[in-house]
């Protein structure tokens, strides 16, 4: 394991995600949406859409690999099963659509440590196909001591 | 659609995450760590049992805002802070108001409450204003 100083700016290969119908309609109804938009092809058509819109949050889905092997990194030494989900923000630009290429970048922004816990803060950027950077996102991280 | 400007409080949301509720989540989302997903796991890690899956919880709040202002194009920022951890089976209530007017962005706090208990507090989403 390296020092926290030097795991700061440690980036993990770009994640690539390709966006299916059927993952964006299983998403939606896992989250309880009802917006035709994420449901319904000819609705999210007739709205001026190429295809079935991913709701915002979706971004975590299409940035969840990266993030994943993030957390990974075995230079991090991050025992997994002690991990909680601290905190997240995510910033939008263009909708994704059903057919959208996404590639996930991502860094270790922050390290510290705190009363035995350790926080990790990793912060991805996503582009499309045409790259144009669909979310930028900020995933913070808990890992709890093992008693 | 209301008209939304500071001071207003977006229509709460109400949700009754059932029991599959982890699972689908898991499925559809790739994150399928057992404090999700196995009661037994879960407990003996310290928790109360099986709990929602935070981002579950935060796309919550998103519907609030995207409900309330007319469409995911609208929601530009959404940053949470997990506080305690969310349970199936017990009623989640978004509740948001917008705070201030930035220009072309509204500015909106949010909190998800189960049970009094805040599970997502002092939430900030920016929202595409008109």
């Amino acid at each position: 394991m390296t020092s926290s100083t030097e795991q700061i700016g440690r980036t993990t290969p770009p994640a690539q995600y390709l966006v299916s119908r059927e993952a964006v309609r299983e998403y939606a109804l896992a989250v309880g949406e009802s917006n035709p938009l994420y449901l319904d092809l000819d609705a999210a058509r007739i709205a001026g859409h190429d295809d079935l819109v991913a709701p915002p949050m979706f971004a975590a889905v299409y940035a969840g690999p990266a993030f994943a092997a993030a957390m990974r990194d075995p230079e991090l030494g991050i025992d997994l099963t002690m991990l909680v989900h601290g905190g997240q923000e995510f910033e939008w630009g263009p909708l994704v659509v059903a057919g959208d290429q996404i590639t996930t970048a991502i860094r270790l922004a922050e390290v510290s440590e705190r009363l035995g816990m350790h926080f990790y803060v990793w912060q991805s950027s996503s582009q499309n196909q045409r790259d144009e950077e669909v979310s930028r996102g900020s995933w913070t991280v808990i890992v709890r001591p093992r008693e | 659609m209301t008209l939304l400007e500071p001071g207003s409080e977006l229509p709460p949301l109400r949700v009754i995450p059932d029991r599959g509720v982890t699972e689908r989540y898991a499925s559809a989302s790739g994150d399928s760590n057992p404090i999700h997903l196995d009661e037994a796991f879960a407990k003996s890690v310290g928790l109360p049992g099986r709990i929602l899956h935070g981002l579950y919880t935060m796309a919550l709040v998103a519907r609030a805002q995207t409900d309330a202002a007319g469409g995911p194009e609208k929601l530009k920022r959404l940053a949470v802070t997990f506080r305690g951890v969310g349970l199936p089976e017990a009623e989640i209530t978004i509740t948001s108001t917008v705070t201030e007017r930035q220009g072309e962005r509204l500015i909106v706090t949010a909190t998800a409450k189960q049970q009094d208990k805040a599970i997502i507090r002092n939430a900030v989403a920016e929202l595409e204003a008109g």
